[in-house]
Order: structure tokens, then sequence, then C-alpha cells
């Protein structure tokens, strides 16, 4: 007996230890840290439910504790027969009733939150953003403001913000735990759903439905700024200047080249096209390909080869592979794609 | 008493399907085969009426579908039930010959009904350039109601086979239940088809 | 494992007497043998992907192939270890507990066992023949349905062959427990573990028939160019989600209500008391069943189905939490009073009330549906169904084999060493799966093939790969448990546990025919009554007399056969026109087998007083 109560008990310290070695998890990434609506709305009911759940838990395992301390077959008396009970009407009417009366202080909640997360009644007043899922990058799509970006989505805090979201191929979904819980987008029909930022900042985005090799490496930031910021960003990204001939030399080369090999697919500027990611604000981006760090050195070795950084994506096998001083040169023009001074750094910075 | 007496009584009793333990346990277990393939319908029709309007450019199905010929299908099939429980009747009564002679004016008329499905994709096919590839539409609509085809066409083989492998030695406990549940089948094939004729071509047309 | 008998008899006369048995025990020992070899290999498939998740930014794996591993060890452990584990378990014992020879279809129980295997075999052959599917377990379309190469194709046409299978065993058993019981065994003096057996045969009906649907769309959409799921042709994906899940949910149930009813029969037993609330028992595993079909969609509230739709499922599903409370209660009110005895089969089963209560709370949490959406494709959703398959019905399965091992086979299996096995697997399993409930909201969606250094997951993603191994050495022991035991167990007597229900009125392991004189039952536990009033066994119904028994047959096996052929000819018929030749062949095999089935007449044959009197019927 004393063995195995043991060894449970070494068991929940363990898990106890463990959950605190890791804490909450990481700032901007974890559902547990909250920094919009959707995500403190959920967590609010997570919290409800786990309560009350927490209660039922302890109600079992106190019976079951003393059951097995109590009636553990004591030695010599094996062969002891106990009384035979059918069962008891008043118990079982107990644990029946009293476990529908849990679900509800559950089930009240649950569902105001669940309208109050599908709420559209100010969807015509607000900023829309279409979103587009791809295999495996994420494309904004602002319509009223004819901004087209990639991977990075700029939204002003503390505004409501419709996501209207669609696939262009296989089912994704779209996950901002920090933000907001999740949504799929369908390759035959537009969701809707909204989040709304509560403080400023770069917030870490997944795709979470199984879409192909490279679903792991789909990652995508919520970049939120404030209101004025945002306008800001918004008429940097309006004017944007296709014709501007970069400072280098090697970037005016790169920026030939681009237009001749690369623009069928990568638009810059509010060209709607969107083969692959638009590359308006590139040299802002906070990661390259949502995941591996901007530099030079990783650009380069996308151009080259970027089925070693996304297995199963669809650039591979799909363009001329340049030389790598051609790479080298497409590299020093998309870095040095700034169009505005509002950044991921003005965003991490305010807070 | 042998096995073979037992299978062969003097007297027939009042439900030879259902006489012996083999008998009654395929009588229950057909039941419940036909309440899973209840299911499967049910999942076939709902995937049709989610997809009857996706027609994709292509013809939609007030265009495609009249209602004469899926009439005279209907009424060819419904017969066709009606034939079969007379030939259970005359089973019940251990006349074995009627029964042949019902169980085959079915399939005859199972057959013909057969033919004009038939006849009516290929009307779709060729004239109307309408295919299991065309649309959504077009492959809900091959899949459901040539998932009922097929069992038209096995329901059709079960029967023949069932007439021609006991047209010999006649009726017995053995193979009783045997016919019986082959004509549960057929009726089963018929409401099947009630519902068809309901959802894919009355609505369709309406 | 084998019998003396078998020994006796020489290799090739044991192989074909198991291709060709009807004999429900022997099928038992198949499933036993077919569903534990899939249970090594998905637990294989399991320990390559914790390994590739012990650390950040691993890459023991590619990511194609990580995808192939997932899909493959979902797949194979819900269908073909999970599955016939349960079916090994209720064709060994549901016969006996309602004091019956047989099963009522014997021909269709032994197709049904020939057709998983064969389909197993045709979905694990794509490991070989350019690669496993990769669309998940789930196949979501149209990811699924335009995946290139030929994975989703083995997975569409194993999965159809097997389902048929799983589709007649459950007829077979309904027929079975409404027909064939004993005289007195009235439905609600029925152990528990036939209840279950009985309503998951109902759900396994209802369910498998929207399975086999939708595994028929995917394939005219992959094979032959039809566009359901495609929507360029207009198509919706969604249905595919749908047919899934109106097949996926229940299929939970199908494998954790006969895990249930394993459970209630090891208190029962192993606590020496009669099962508190039988009613209610019966009521809630019916209510769960029932309830089971209706709550599919919160498996899909994230694809947009709106707040009206989410909050109806959200509430059905909290609803199933009553009933399965209610069982809890009831045997912790089983044991109450009782005298406990612990062995392995109750350590199994004692382990299992807190681990699925654990699973049942995540369970009410995700049906919460404002909340999944933070829990929905994130490795809490893991954890929670883990909690439930693993500390469910993994465990009520290595309870039900330590319970009934000695009935299969007349020895009990190795105490310590079962011991061992539960505490390595115990641990390890909570070790492995607990943590992850804290990954997922953390950030960590399912079905990541890496993630990412600097993101606060490393340490959870450590511990629950150590609990992996632990899992891992725990199944071994459990093998070679088995191996020591078929060596060198000690036969023991038709009741080693001092039973209450039929099975143990009869040796150990029962002859051919199960019943020499079919028992005339007379209440709940009918064993028990007899004992308390000082018998030993069960009073006979029926005086001795000719028994009447299916013959075996070899042509399941050649049906199924036919079938698997078939399967490699629609798979490569887009290729190259010619493997419709294998198609037209296989059919063949199948339809001629079944044809010659239906014209030739097989009565069984009959085992006589005289011989059952010298004590022997083979």
């Amino acid at each position: 007996m004393k063995g195995w109560m043991g060894k449970v008990r070494a068991l929940f310290w363990l898990s106890i230890l463990s959950i605190v070695l890791s804490g909450c998890g990481k700032e901007n990434l974890s559902a547990f840290l909250p920094k919009g609506y959707g995500a403190q709305v959920s967590l609010d009911i997570i919290f409800i439910s786990l309560a009350v759940m927490v209660f039922v838990f302890i109600v079992v395992m106190i019976i079951y504790t003393f059951v097995l301390v109590k009636f553990r077959q004591k030695k010599g008396q094996e062969d002891f027969v106990p009384k035979q009970t059918e069962g008891n009407k008043a118990l079982e009417v107990v644990w029946t009733v009293i476990p529908i009366l849990l679900l509800i202080i559950i089930a009240v909640p649950t569902i105001a939150a669940t309208y109050d997360l599908a709420d559209e009644s100010d969807k015509a007043d607000s900023l829309n953003i279409s979103v587009t899922g791809n295999q495996y990058w994420w494309h904004f799509n602002y319509g009223e403001e004819e901004i087209q970006t990639s991977q990075d989505m700029y939204i002003p805090v503390g505004e409501k913000v419709y996501l209207n979201m669609m696939s262009s191929d296989v089912l994704h979904s779209f996950w901002v735990p920090s933000i907001s819980g999740k949504m799929d987008t369908n390759p035959e029909n537009e969701n809707t759903m909204y989040i709304e930022a509560l403080e400023e900042g770069v917030y870490w985005g997944k795709c979470a439905e199984l879409c192909g090799p490279s679903h792991s490496l789909m990652d995508f930031k919520i970049v939120a700024v404030s209101p004025e910021e945002y306008q800001q960003w918004v008429e940097d990204m309006q004017n944007v200047d296709l014709e501007a001939t970069p400072e280098t030399a090697s970037a005016q080369e790169g920026q030939a080249i681009f237009e001749n090999s690369c623009l069928g697919c990568h638009a810059i500027g509010s060209s709607p096209t969107a083969v692959g990611p638009n590359l308006t604000n590139f040299g802002d981006r906070t990661k390259l390909a949502g995941v591996e760090d901007l530099t030079h050195e990783n650009v380069v070795n996308w151009i080259l080869n970027p089925e070693k950084m996304k297995p199963g994506n669809k650039m591979t096998g799909n363009y001329t592979v340049p030389s790598e001083e051609e790479a080298e040169k497409i590299a020093d023009y998309l870095l040095q794609l700034k169009p505005s001074d509002v950044t991921p750094e003005t965003a991490s910075s305010n807070n | 008493m042998s096995h073979e007496d037992i299978l062969n009584p003097k007297v027939m009793p009042e439900e030879p399907e259902k006489a012996t333990l083999e008998g009654k346990n395929k009588f229950l277990g057909f039941w419940f085969f036909l309440g899973g393939e209840t299911v499967l319908f049910a999942s076939l029709f709902g995937t049709y009426l989610a997809l009857k309007n996706s027609n994709n450019g292509g013809p939609t199905s007030e265009e495609l579908f009249g209602l004469e010929l899926v009439f005279i299908m209907t009424m060819l099939l419904l017969t066709s039930s009606l034939t079969s429980v007379y030939a259970m009747y005359h089973m019940k009564n251990n006349e074995f010959k009627k029964m042949q002679i019902w169980l085959g004016i079915t399939v005859l008329l199972g057959l013909t009904f057969l033919g004009l499905e038939i006849y009516e994709f290929y009307e779709y096919i060729v004239h109307d350039g309408f295919t299991f590839r065309s649309s959504a539409f077009g492959s809900a609509f091959y899949t459901l109601v040539g998932f009922h085809g097929g069992h038209v066409l096995f329901g059709l083989l079960w029967i023949i086979t069932l007439m021609a492998r006991n047209a010999k030695r006649g009726l017995n406990l053995y193979n009783a239940p045997k016919f019986y549940i082959a004509s549960l089948y057929w009726h089963f094939i018929d409401v099947v088809w009630v519902f068809i004729f309901t959802v894919v071509y009355l609505m369709g047309v309406i | 494992m084998s019998t003396t008998i078998a020994q006796n008899k020489g290799f090739g006369a044991t192989l074909w007497d198991y291709l060709t048995t009807v004999d429900h025990k022997k099928i038992a020992i198949l499933y036993l043998i077919g569903g534990g070899f899939f249970f090594l290999l998905g637990g294989l498939e399991a320990m390559a992907i914790r390994i590739q998740l012990i650390k950040p930014e691993n890459d023991f794996v590619s990511a194609g192939f990580y995808n192939e591993l997932l899909t493959m060890h979902g797949t194979t452990m819900i269908f073909l270890a999970a599955m016939p584990l349960i079916f090994a378990l209720l064709n060994a014992v549901v016969p006996l507990q309602i004091g019956a020879r047989d099963v009522a279809f014997p021909f269709l129980n032994s197709l049904g066992f020939w057709l998983f295997l064969f389909g197993g075999i045709l979905l694990n052959c794509s490991w070989f023949l350019g690669g496993a599917p990769d669309a998940g377990w789930t196949a979501y379309a149209p990811l699924s349905t335009t995946q290139p190469g030929h994975g989703v194709d083995f997975y569409v046409l194993g999965l159809q062959i097997s389902g048929a299978g799983t589709l007649m065993g459950g007829i077979n058993f309904l027929v079975t427990i409404v027909n064939m019981r004993a005289p007195g065994m009235t439905y609600m003096r029925m152990p528990l573990f036939t209840w279950t057996a009985f309503v998951t045969s109902a759900l396994i009906l209802f369910a498998f028939p929207a399975l086999t649907v939708g595994l028929f769309l995917m394939m005219f959409d992959r094979l032959f160019g039809s566009g359901f799921f495609d929507a360029n042709m207009g198509g919706n994906s969604v249905i595919w989600e749908h047919l899934f899940w109106i097949f996926g949910h229940p299929e939970v149930y199908i494998l954790i209500l006969p895990a249930f009813g394993v459970f209630s029969d090891v208190f029962s037993t192993f606590s020496k008391k009669r099962l508190f609330g039988y009613t209610a028992m019966v009521f809630a595993t019916v209510l769960i069943g029932f309830l089971g079909f209706m709550v599919w969609a919160h498996h899909m509230f994230t694809v947009g189905l709106g707040p009206a739709a989410n909050s109806i499922f959200a509430v059905a599903t909290m609803a199933i939490a009553v009933p399965t409370g209610i069982k809890i209660f009831n045997w912790l009110f089983t044991l109450w009073g009782g005298n406990i005895k612990i062995n392995s089969a109750m350590l199994w089963s004692l382990a299992f009330i807190p681990s699925f209560t654990i699973g049942g709370m995540t369970g009410v949490m995700l049906a919460a549906a404002a909340a999944d959406y933070q829990f929905h494709d994130t490795y809490f959703v893991v954890a929670h169904f883990h909690y439930v398959i693993v500390g469910g019905v993994v465990f009520g399965i290595f309870a039900g084999l330590h319970y009934w091992w000695p009935k299969m086979f007349g020895k009990i299996l190795d105490e310590t060493l079962g011991k061992i096995t539960f505490w390595t697997f115990f641990i390890g399993f909570h070790l492995t799966f607990f943590i992850q409930h804290f990954l997922g909201l953390m950030g960590m969606p399912r079905r990541y093939w890496v993630y990412l250094t600097d993101q606060g997951l490393n340490t959870g993603n450590l511990i629950s790969t150590i609990g992996a191994f632990f899992m891992a050495i725990g199944a071994i022991v459990f093998l070679y448990n088995v191996i020591i035991t078929s060596i060198k167990g000690e036969k023991v007597g038709g009741d080693p546990w001092d039973g209450r229900t039929l099975e143990w009125s009869i040796p150990s392991p029962p002859p051919h025919y199960n019943f020499k004189q079919l028992p005339l039952v007379r209440g709940l536990d009918p064993l028990w009554i007899e004992k308390t009033e000082g018998r030993k066994g069960m009073t006979p119904a029926e005086p001795v007399g000719d028994i009447h028994m299916p013959n075996p047959t070899i042509l399941p096996f050649v049906m199924s056969f036919g079938l698997f052929i078939a399967g490699f000819g629609f798979i490569y018929q887009v290729d190259d026109a010619s493997w419709l030749s294998a198609v037209f062949i296989g059919m063949g095999i199948c339809l001629g087998a079944m044809f010659v089935r239906s014209v030739k007449d097989d009565h069984g044959h009959h085992i006589h007083k005289e011989d059952l009197d010298k004590g022997d019927g083979l």
C-alpha cells in the first residue's frame, strides 16, 4: 500500500515541478498570458470549467482513497464475503443531479462567450482584413486600404479587427494564442472572426490544421501598434514608390533580376498577385519564411534552396535557381525594402 | 432424426424462415444490416443535398431531369416489390413453383428497371454532357443513384442464384430464410428508390 | 500460447486449423495476435514521434516522413490495434458470458477477422511502396485528396476493407446477444461486459457506414476524378469532416464502452461484491451510446459552423459527462464495503479511475466551445484523447487480458511481471501526457514536426519523451510476460478468481462447444448465486445431447485475400490501366468465394452425445 501511494505522490510532485519549471510559456505566444480580447474570454471559460472539474476530481479522489485504504483485503480475511448491495436510490440521484447542476454552471457562460466571440454587428464599421492561408504562408489583404502584405499582419491596438478568412489550397487554421482562439480557413467558404489586441506587441501566430510537411513552419505574426502608428503604416504602405532606386549598386542589380524573374509570383506594392508572398516590406519582416532569422545569409540560402528550410513548399521547382552571386544581389535588394518607419520593433519597444 | 430430416419436415411450419435458430439469426441479422444500410444511404443523401446546387456551370437538375421515365421506373420497382410479397406468400404456403414464378416476375421487373436506368445515364452522358466528373453535383448524383443501381444489380444476381440453386430440390428450412432475406433486401431497395424519386427527381424538377 | 493439442498436430495442421477456424475462441486468439502486432507497430511509430520531439528543431526524421508516422500511428492504433484487441475480448468472453455454444454467425465472424487483417496489411504495404499516408488519421480533405503519391489511397482502401470486417463483427455480436442467451439469461441479468458489447456493436452498426461512404467519396475523388471535396468543382471539404466525425465520435465510445465493461466485471469480482447500481450502469451505457451520435460537431468548433451549432453541440457534449459520472461513482461504490484484492487486473482497473476522470474533465473543458477555440488541434487535445484512449481503453485491454488470460489459455499471467508492466506503463503514461495539456496552451499545435528553440516548449517535450520510454519498457515487459507464461506458467482450473459470471463455470480453456449442457441462469452473477447456495457449478437447463457446430472453412480467408488483391488494382489503375485486371481478378476471387458459399450447402456437424460423455468433442 505504502509503496504505491508513494509512487503516486512522487509522480504528482514530478508533474508539478515540471509545470513550475516551464512556467506558463513564452510571453506573446502562450494562451495562458492573454493579450487580446478573444484569448481573455477563452481563458476565463477555461478557468471556470477547470475549477468545476477540479472540484469533481477532488471529490472522486477522496472517495477513491478512502475506499482503497479502508476496504483493502486484510491478512486472514481472504474468504470474507461482504454484503452484496444492489444500489442506493438516494445516492444515485445525488450523483446524477449534482453533475447536471455543475454542467449548467459551465454551459451558461460558455454559450454567452461563444455568441460573444461570433458577434459581427459592427463588422461594416471596422477594419476588415482578408486572410488567405497558403502552403505554407499567410497573405493579408487590407481591401479598403488597398494594401497587400504577407506574413506580418499590422493592426491597431484596442480596436476590433475583422478577419475574413479563406484558403487557397488545403485547410489551415489561423491561431495567435495570446490574441484569440483559432479559426479554420476553408477553400470553399469564408469564415469571419474578430480579434482585438489589448496591448502593443508582436504576437506569434501558428497554423493549427495539418496542411503538409511544413505545417509546423507556417508561423506568422500579428504586429499590434498604436492607432496613430497604424495610420502612419497604412500611409507608408499606400505610398510605396515602386520605381525607387536602391542605394547600393548590388541592390540595384538585384532589383533588375527580381523584376525579370520573381515578379510573376511575388508582388511588391498593392498588386493582387499572390502566388507567393507579397514582399513590399520584406526588410521589416520579423522572420524569414516565418521561422528563420532575417539575415542576409539566410535569404541567400532560401533563394538557392528553399526546400531545405521549408520542405514541400511551392517555390521549389517552380523557378530558375539563380547563381549564388545573383542570389546575393536579390537578397541585398529585398532586405532594403523598408517602406515604413513603423516596424515590429516599434510595437515591441512601446510595450 | 438427422439434420436433413430436421430441415425437411413433412409439414412446413407457419414461418419457415424463422423455424430454425440459423433462420432466426439470419432474419434478425439482416434487419440489423438494413439498419446499417439506412445510415449508408442517409450519408449519401446528405452529401447529395449539400452538393445538389454545385453544378459548377454545368447543367442543373431542372435542365436535366424529366419525370416521365423516372415515373415508369418507380412503377416498375414498386410493382416488383409487390410481386416479391406474393412470392413470400407462396413460400409460407409451401408452394415452391408459384414462389419461383413470382420471383421470376420480380427479376424481370428489376431487370427492366436497371435497363431504363442505364438508358437514362446514357442520355445524360452522351446528350447532355453531364458526367460523374463534370461537377460536384454530377459526382453526388451518380454516386447516390449509382449506389442504388448497384444494390439493384446485386439483388437481382442474388435472387437469380437462389432460384437456380434451389430449382430442383424445392423449399426447405435451410433455404427458406435465404429466400426471405433476399426479398427483405428487395423491399429495402424499393424504399430507397422512393426516397431517390422524391429527393432527387421531384425536388430536382420543382 | 499454443495449446497442447496444437503441439501434437504439427505446425502445418495448426496453421490450417487457424486459417479455417470459425470457433470464436480461436478467432479471439487471432484477433489478439493481429491486434497485438499492430499495437507494437503503432508503438514503434509513437516512439519515433517522441524521439523527433525530444529537442527543439530536431532532424531525427524528415518533415514528410514525420507526417507519415503521425498518420500511421493514429490510424494503426485506432483501427488496427484498439479495435481488434477489443474484438479479441468480445470473442473470447461474450458467448461464454451469455451461456452460448457459439456466435450467431461463425462464418461472418471469421470473415470479419480476415478482412481486418488484410485491410491492415494493405495499409501497411504503403511503407514499402512509395510512402505511407500522410494526411493525418482524420485525412481531412483537400489535403488528403491532393496529396501526391499513393499513400492516402492505401489509407482509403485499407480502411474500407478492415471497416467492412468490423461492421460484420458488430452485426454478429448484436444477433448473438439477442438470440443466443442461455435459458434464464434475461437482458437485465447479462454481465456488464456483455451489455457494453451489445451497445458497442449497435454503435458499430450505425457509425461505420458513415465512414464507408466517406471513404468511397474520397476514393472517387482521388482515383476516379469526382469532385466531392474539390472546391474548384463546386465540392465542399467540410462534408468529409462531417462524415468522418459522424463515424469518428461514436468510434471513441465503441472503444471505451467494452473497457467500461471490463472494469465493471473486474471491480465486482475482486471486491467480492455485486456491481453497485447495475440498472443505472446499464442505463448509463445505453445513454452514452445514444448521446455519442449527437455530438460529432464538437470536433469541428473552429470550422465556422456558427455560434448556434457550436452551442448546441457544446451542451450535448457536456451532457455525456452525466452518465459517465454515474458510472465512476457506481464503480467507487462497488468497491465500497468490499473485500478488495489487488492484483494486476485490479491495478489496471484502479489506475483507470483517476486517469479516466482526468480525461473526462478535459473532455468537458473541450466541450466548452469558446474555450475549445484555444484547445482545438493543440497538444491539449492530444493529451485529452490519450488520457481517454490509453487511460481508458488500453488500461481496459490490459485489465481484461490479465483477467481473462486464464480463461483463454488456462494459465495466469505472471503477477510480478504484471506489476512491473503496470508501474512502468502507468508512470510513463502520466509523464508523457500530463505535461502535454500545458504544452498545448503554451502554443504547441498538434502534428508539429518541429518546435522552435526559444518558445518555452523544450522541458515539457523532454519530459514527455522520457515518459514514452517508460511506456515502451512496460509494453516490452508485458510481451515477455506472455512468452514466459506460455512456456513456464502453471495450469489453473476453470475458476481461478472465484468468479461470478458464467464463463468461470466451465473449464479453462473451454472445450470447442463451450457448454456441454446449457446452464440455467437464475439471476445476475449466476455462478455466484449457485456458489452462495452451496453448489459447485451451474444447474444444467437441458439433458446431455448431440451438439450442432459449424464446419471450418477457408472461404473467409479467400474472400479477404481477393479484396486485398483488388485493393492494389484500384490503387494502381490510375497509373496504368492494366492494373484493372487486378481489380477483376481480386473481385472475381471474392465474388467467386461468395458464390461458392451461397450454393454449397453447409449444415455443420454434430458432436455426439457418446463423445461428449467421453470428455472430448473434438
